[in-house]
């Protein structure tokens, strides 16, 4: 029978990865410097990557024959399962920045904790994985201070950016019944006991750059329950168009 | 009675690995980045372990694709090719004489002090410049053409080069 709860994770993890992914790929070609704009393709490259290992796994677990590809072009919204975060606009560098940012900080910490898990998969692709994020943490870290830390300008979208942001973070440190059901089992840390070592991190990286976090606690949330914004539709549609209209393609 | 084809030993399979340049940067094989893990042989059937350089490389298809065509032109016709996961590929494995070729075609290569890929170590590094020697070089973007490299920028002859990155 297959492992409901764990293909749940799987699909949690990758879109999470996907959706990031190509939210950043948009930026390909329109950064605001050369660099800058192969750093963001080179992050959208490595967050593919780690989609790859991570959908092609929940395929195998579901165990009704579906790949990567039929989980990432095939789907509808309500059946995905990212976290609301990584679905908001790009809007301005800013923006961009502070999401991956806030991302990031959870990103590595997850994948520290799941290098640990008792599923062998689950531990391979996260210790796989992990690499590539010290360099997306690192950069976006840095990134943050700097803008921050700017003109008057970068600092205003900045903290802009963190106010409009913070909501959609909560979301990455609520417990349902599925983390419940596989923590006890040993393959993920409850999403909430990363909570306290994020915020650290967050509040230093904040506190250097001058910005100030919100202090209201609401978050947004539904995108693990596949209950999402508007904003993922219009995603998907681009995401998913070559694939449908050409059904088996390859080349 | 049919003939027996005789296996190749694995020193000669290596020897033929060894010949299939890197994709990207051609001068480097395939054994001197050191993505192949395991050559071995069961039955009269080879099996390959290979290991991604990075998760998302577009590259790896096609290092796939080459040694199943290079192999195959030097008579290997069962051929498994493994991808492994863990543990996951370091820069460490890349060979000296890759490092050598890396160096001589421009890319500077990475240390081998076994601190990579753990955040904050990443920062504070030495790079020497491949084509003068200078150690006064800064980053200008941990990013590069390439999944696995750098840009650097050496202060004192000025030329911009590639750093290939530790992980």
């Amino acid at each position: 029978m297959a492992d409901k709860a764990l293909f749940e994770f799987l699909t949690r993890i990758g879109d999470t990865t996907l959706v990031l992914g190509h939210r950043v790929s948009e930026w390909c070609g329109h950064a605001p410097a050369l660099e800058e704009d192969i750093a963001l393709a080179n992050t959208a490259l490595d967050l593919i990557g780690h989609t790859r290992m991570w959908l092609s796994r929940a395929g195998e677990v579901e165990g009704k024959g579906r790949t990567e590809d039929d989980l990432a072009f095939l789907r509808e919204a309500h059946e995905f399962r990212n976290y609301l975060l990584v679905e908001r606009p790009n809007e301005d560098f800013a923006v961009t920045i502070t999401r991956q940012f806030l991302f990031d900080a959870w990103h590595r910490l997850m994948l520290i904790s799941l290098q640990e898990s008792s599923d062998q998969r689950v531990s391979e692709i996260a210790e796989k994985a992990s690499k590539e994020v010290a360099y997306h943490v690192e950069r976006s870290t840095d990134l943050v201070v700097r803008l921050g830390d700017g003109t008057e300008e970068s600092h205003r979208r900045m903290q802009h950016a963190v106010d409009i942001l913070w909501p959609y973070t909560g979301e990455l440190f609520t417990d349902d019944e599925t983390d419940r059901e596989l923590s006890d089992r040993g393959i993920i840390p409850l999403p909430s006991s990363l909570e306290g070592e994020w915020k650290t991190h967050v509040d230093g990286v904040l506190s250097a750059a001058t910005l100030v976090r919100p202090e209201r606690e609401y978050a947004h949330k539904g995108g693990k329950a596949g209950v999402h914004t508007e904003h993922l539709g219009f995603l998907l549609a681009e995401m998913q168009v070559t694939h449908r209209a050409h059904p088996g393609a390859t080349w | 009675m049919t003939a027996v084809m005789e296996r190749p030993t694995l020193d000669q399979i290596w020897a033929w690995l060894d010949q299939i340049p890197d994709p990207e940067i051609p001068v480097i094989s395939l054994v001197d980045l050191g993505v192949i893990r395991d050559a071995l042989w069961k039955g009269d059937t080879l099996h390959l372990k290979v290991t991604p350089t990075y998760s998302g490389c577009p590259a790896t298809a096609v290092i796939n694709l080459d040694i199943q065509q290079h192999l195959r032109a030097n008579g290997i016709d069962k051929l498994v090719l493994e991808r492994q996961l863990s543990p996951a590929w370091t820069t460490d494995w890349i060979s000296e004489k890759g490092r050598r070729n890396l160096q001589k075609f421009g890319i500077a290569p990475p240390p081998k002090d076994g601190e990579h890929g753990s955040y904050g170590a990443l920062l504070g590094r030495v790079v020497e410049c491949p084509r003068c020697g200078s150690k006064t070089t800064e980053r200008i973007s941990q990013f590069g053409s390439t999944p696995c490299k750098a840009s650097y920028r050496c202060t004192e002859c000025l030329e911009p080069f590639d750093y290939f990155k530790c992980i």
